[in-house]
């Protein structure tokens, strides 16, 4: 059948590298026709377990990087911390190991039309997409400027990266052990002023998000914030990874961050309510229907 | 030998056995990991009357060979449904089974009148386990609601009812439903489950409790099945429960079922029906079994005994 070309597709997938990179894993995987589709921001979901697996879910990765071309062909890679078993037994695949992959999933950052200034701001390993999406942003003749932050300096992910690709990057950690003290958010303010950014990219855990696209906000911004998600389904049917969203009517629905997120404009997603069902949303109970 | 995969439930013809079930897939969403036109059916997510905004997250969560999940059926209501995602299967000559859920004897009726009157349905199933799980479990209820939908269904669409697989009850509400009006009956809705979160011990899940579905409830769905053959052997069944591959539709077939659907495995492996229909030909096939038919009920057969 013919597929559409920027839909995800689903292959069996093959280890080509899998390496400890400081605090993180860092996974290599060979995957035809993932690289081809991938658009920064957009993630991969993994299997967990093999064939005879127990493990219903999938593991979802932001892309860090994606290469159509290169030796192996169609290679994309992915950063991860080993917080759980599943990621554990990914740790573990040798190269030349199998993982079922399907990707990419999900929506990417949106890129600017003009070649206006962008500052990318990143919290620990979910900064892994942010790099190629710089390239991307450089290659339109947009300015970037870089922000990489964690609770500890261990925790960062990138900063030498960075500093090579781009034209400002601030290092933030939360116990001052390297960089600015803070999260990056608290330098937002400066540093959109001084750069004079039109766009915020952003990724990390909610609540450093919530207050990246306040600071956005304040200075008149765009923010894409890209969103964590646990475990997934890898259609979007489980309907389990719902968060609530304002759609350009102005009503607030339950949308789903696997494949209407990850990214969603920073604007829209309602952080104070996370975890719930704002009472105002598409199809919510009346309060005197409530069970 | 070749073995032909088609199977009837009532009067409606199915190309193979192998169902999306109901709230794993909406059509799209599948789309671009295979054929919809070549499964054997895909049940639609239960529609409601109203939209729904779902339960509070989190929705699901992994248990060993499973998944416990309360998803509140968050769904755009009736309207929405055959505005958008209806045509959208029709459209691509999707089997289209088109899950309920009413609230009362009134939705029910209201639900089965507008979706049976709405062209590209080939049959309904009745969510018995909406809101409370009761009805299906519960042969009087459930007798009550698949008349209620009977009544108001035009005649051609196939009324199936969905029933708990719940072993001490599962043959009684079988039976009812079928007195009842209804064409088949499907076994195995989620059971109920529960998870605590390792961090918190507190419920893992936004509802506190769930339904567990995946393989791990694969064995109690085959019993149910057992169950339902063994004492009512004309009723048509359709099985459910963490089928992932074609021996395990094809266990269900010879329980007694002349369908399967597939859950929790689409959720984790999107290309899994068709590969399920291909295994359930090469096991049919390398068995000698020339139809699906000759596979239903042969597990109640003695060994060695021809059909």
């Amino acid at each position: 059948m013919t597929r559409a070309a920027h839909g995800p597709v689903q292959v069996q997938g093959e280890v080509l590298s899998n390496k400890r990179a400081g605090a993180y894993q860092h996974l290599t995987l060979v995957a035809a026709g993932v690289a081809e589709r991938f658009r920064p921001g957009s993630r991969v979901a993994l299997a967990v377990g093999g064939g005879l697996s127990d493990r219903m879910l999938r593991r979802a990765f932001p892309i860090h990087r994606a290469r159509a071309t290169g030796a192996y062909r169609s290679t994309v890679e992915v950063v991860f911390p080993v917080t759980e078993d599943g990621e554990a037994w990914l740790a573990a695949r040798a190269p030349g190991a199998a993982v079922d992959v399907v990707g990419p999933v999900g929506r990417p950052y949106a890129l600017p039309k003009e070649p206006v200034a962008c500052t990318l701001a990143g919290h620990a390993h979910a900064a892994a997409p942010l790099f190629s999406l710089a390239e991307r942003l450089r290659e339109r003749g947009c300015p970037v400027h870089m922000v990489l932050g964690g609770a500890t300096e261990k925790d960062l992910f990138g900063a030498l990266e960075a500093k090579r690709a781009v034209k400002t990057v601030i290092v933030t950690t939360e116990d001052g052990s390297v960089g600015v003290r803070g999260d990056i958010a608290s330098v937002l303010p400066e540093l959109l002023t001084r750069s004079g950014s039109d766009v915020v990219y952003a990724a990390g855990p909610a609540p450093i998000l919530h207050r990246v696209a306040a600071a956005a906000e304040q200075h008149g911004a765009w923010s894409q914030t890209a969103l964590e998600t646990g475990p997934v389904c890898v259609s979007g049917s489980c309907l389990t990874c719902v968060v609530p969203v304002v759609g350009e009517d102005g009503v607030s629905r339950m949308v789903r961050s696997c494949v209407e997120g990850p990214v969603f404009r920073g604007d829209r997603v309602r952080w104070a309510d996370l975890g719930t069902v704002p009472e105002d949303s598409f199809g919510a109970p009346r309060p005197e229907a409530r069970r | 030998m070749s073995a032909d995969l088609t199977t009837h439930l009532g009067e409606l013809t199915l190309a193979n056995p192998v169902m999306v079930a109901a709230g794993c897939a909406a059509g799209r969403d599948l789309e671009p990991f295979g054929e919809l036109e070549d499964l054997g059916a895909l049940v639609t997510r239960s529609v409601t009357l109203d939209p729904r905004a779902g339960g509070p997250p989190p929705r699901a969560v992994e248990t060993p060979g499973g998944l416990l999940h309360g998803t509140g059926l968050q769904g755009n209501g009736l309207q929405g449904f055959l505005a958008t995602e209806l045509p959208w299967l029709a459209q691509r000559r999707v089997r289209t089974v088109v899950s309920i859920a009413g609230q009362n004897l009134g939705e029910w009726a209201e639900l089965a009148r507008r979706v049976g009157l709405s062209p590209g349905v080939a049959a309904v199933e009745v969510n018995l386990a909406w809101p409370t799980g009761a009805a299906a479990r519960d042969s009087y209820q459930a007798g009550k609601i698949v008349a209620a939908v009977r009544r108001d269904m035009p005649r051609g669409v196939i009324v199936l009812a969905k029933v708990a697989p719940e072993v001490h009850h599962v043959v009684d509400v079988a039976r009812a439903v079928v007195k009842a009006g209804a064409d088949g009956v499907v076994v195995g809705h989620g059971l109920p489950g529960l998870a605590l979160d390792p961090r918190t011990l507190r419920p893992a899940l936004g509802t506190g409790t769930g339904d567990l579905s995946g393989p791990a409830v694969h064995a109690v769905a085959l019993r149910c099945i057992w169950e339902v053959h063994a004492a009512l052997p004309q009723v048509e069944i359709v099985g459910c429960g963490g089928v992932r591959t074609g021996l395990d539709a094809l266990a269900m077939l010879a329980a007694g079922a002349r369908a399967v659907q597939v859950g929790t495995t689409v959720l984790h492996d999107p290309g899994a029906p068709a590969r399920i229909v291909a295994e359930l030909h090469a096991e049919l096939s390398s068995r000698g079994l020339t139809c699906v038919a000759d596979a239903v009920g042969l597990a109640h057969l003695p060994e060695g005994e021809p059909r």
